[in-house]
């Protein structure tokens, strides 16, 4: 069903784990099978200098989410921010359509984080450019 | 074993051999509810049937009447499993169609009778999606609740009963979670109010004893891949006397009541592997019991893990366990990598997206319904495999908790 990469990183997830003293820390569910997705973000001068993630789900969610924090490790927050569900899913050689959705959990984290860490600091938190994108 | 197109082609079987050497995997079959080998000696019972004394049993030659004969010995044998007699025996092409042709058959031929039937909410989809068809057809269903371990009420099935019903359908034994109903207290219900009683005995036949007489059942389905018999060969008991339409239209084979030249080569498999599983049930049910009771023991002893199903009352090869904090799916893949073949209810794994509906239907709460695992033994599982089975699930469910975002800290390898 997965590509060897999915399988990969299901069984080699890159980035696992938590950050003490994260400077953002974003949490988000999929209510369709109950995935959950946990990022922790650390930042300096608007950058991401180290992310970790926490994932309950199948392979799609925890792939999906391990590739995630090695494409936004290293970005600026803005960068971060504009990384889309698909993107991570062709940086993994493709997901089963059915499990597309799975690698939205990623994304709707990251976004989580970010917001945490701008609302920490006093700033206003990034609005979503679509519309409830976490729902599918 | 699942390569065969592959052999032909020498550098991929060596390249798959090697895989294998280098990584040791073992293969563990832990999915004996989903199929079962065909045991040797029944394949090659089988082969004769298709290249040597290959005649259509309709025909009038000798070469025909070979396949008649041992057509009707299988007839024989799937019989004196049930405590039936061989008239009331029906070969079909599996447990869907026996299914489809208990439910739907008797449904239209008492039509005018009433239109109501009964049956359980943890039924395989081969009778509830049956069910649902009907009731687009105009019949009405009731569906039974289950206790927490997946026990249908006989009290509830005699107050589902009204002037309209025709048919109750239960279950004897739970694919999932194994649970085996009362169907002998069912069976006396839906005799006492002349009430026809069809059970889906798919996982139960070859593995506990039947007696369709001492049940009072009137109709029963089987299935031969569950019980070291080929796929796509099947029964329909239908108790003498009762009377339903036909499924499947056409020619006069099974007495005019199933179209089809027969499956000879299945139906002849059939046989020999139900009164192989029948002769060996005792002593196989015992040895799998305690295989399965160390098993269960095993993974109970992981934290947070929980026993889905009836303690006792279940198929002797049986285990099934929810693990909280972790994913079905997940837990599938890590054990196939480790060489072990096993199921879970779900979503992620199913093809709705929804999780399963009996561990739902026993009450398993959503924040843990996600992380089941079924595994099912058989009897060439081994102690070994089943010590095997255990390390390998501790080490996966540690794993994939050390991964989640739900775990909490006194369960994690570092926290
Ligand atoms: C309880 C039950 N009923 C029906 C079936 C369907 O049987 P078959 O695969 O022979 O169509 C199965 C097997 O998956 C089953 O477990």
């Amino acid at each position: 069903m997965y590509n060897e990469k999915v399988m990969d990183y299901f069984e080699h997830p890159r980035n696992q784990g938590a950050i003490e003293d994260a400077d953002g820390i974003g949490e988000v569910g999929n209510p369709e099978c109950g995935d959950t997705t946990k990022i922790y973000l650390q930042v300096e001068h608007d950058v991401i200098t180290d992310v970790k993630f926490q994932t309950f789900g199948c392979a799609a969610a925890v792939a999906s989410s391990s590739m995630a924090t090695e494409l936004i490790k290293g970005k600026t927050l803005k960068e971060a921010w504009d990384l889309s569900n698909s993107a991570v899913a062709d940086a993994l050689d493709g997901l089963p359509p059915k499990k597309l959705h799975c690698s939205l959990i990623a994304e709707g984290a990251i976004h989580a984080a970010i917001n945490d860490y701008r609302t920490k600091r006093g700033l206003e938190a990034w609005k979503e450019k679509k519309e409830s994108h976490a729902e599918h | 074993m699942f390569i065969a197109p592959q052999w032909e082609n020498p550098s991929v079987y060596l390249a798959r051999k090697e895989y294998d050497m280098n990584t040791e995997k073992r293969l563990v079959y832990m999915d004996h509810a989903a199929t079962t080998a065909t045991r040797p000696e029944v394949a090659a019972a089988m082969v004769p049937f298709m290249t040597s004394t290959f005649g259509n049993p309709s025909s009038l030659y000798d070469l025909a009447k070979v396949s008649r004969t041992a057509m009707d010995g299988a007839r024989e044998e799937v019989a004196v499993a049930l405590g039936a007699d061989p008239e009331e025996i029906f070969f079909t092409s599996g447990g869907t169609e026996s299914d489809n042709w208990a439910i739907k058959g008797i449904a239209f031929a008492k039509k005018a009778q009433g239109t109501h039937i009964i049956t359980s909410v943890i039924e395989h989809h081969a009778v509830s999606h049956t069910c649902e068809w009907l009731k687009k057809q105009g019949f009405s269903v009731t569906y039974l609740p289950v206790d927490c371990f997946g026990m249908v009420n006989p009290a509830d099935v005699e107050a589902a009963i009204t002037p309209e019903t025709i048919l109750i359908t239960v279950m004897m034994a739970n694919n999932e979670v194994g649970t085996i109903q009362p169907i002998a207290e069912i069976g006396a219900i839906a005799l006492k109010h002349g009430v026809l009683f069809h059970t889906d005995a798919v996982q139960a036949v070859g593995h506990i004893p039947v007696d369709v007489r001492a049940q009072n059942i009137d109709l029963l389905s089987l299935s031969s891949h569950k019980f070291h018999g080929p796929k796509g060969v099947g029964a329909l008991y239908i108790r003498s006397g009762v009377e339903l339409d036909s499924l499947i239209h056409g020619g006069a084979q099974e007495r005019g009541q199933r179209a089809g030249t027969e499956n000879v080569s299945g139906i002849v498999g059939m046989g020999l592997a139900l009164s192989l599983a029948v002769k060996g049930m005792p002593e196989n049910a015992l040895r799998i019991t305690a295989l399965r009771k160390r098993l269960t023991e095993g993974l109970l002893a992981i934290p947070k893990t929980y026993l889905n199903g009836h303690p006792e009352k279940r198929l002797p090869n049986n285990v099934n366990v929810v693990f909280a904090f972790i994913e079905g799916e997940s837990i599938l893949l890590m054990l196939n990598r480790r060489g072990i073949s096993a199921s879970t209810g779900s979503a992620c794994s199913s093809r709705s997206s929804e999780p399963s509906h009996v561990l739902t239907a026993c009450g398993v709460p959503l924040e843990v319904v996600h992380g089941s695992l079924r595994l099912t033994l058989g009897e060439e599982t081994t102690e070994a495999d089943v010590s095997y089975t255990i390390d390998a699930v501790k080490e996966v469910v540690q794993r994939l908790r050390d991964m989640s975002p739900l775990t909490p800290p006194e369960l994690r390898s570092q926290p």
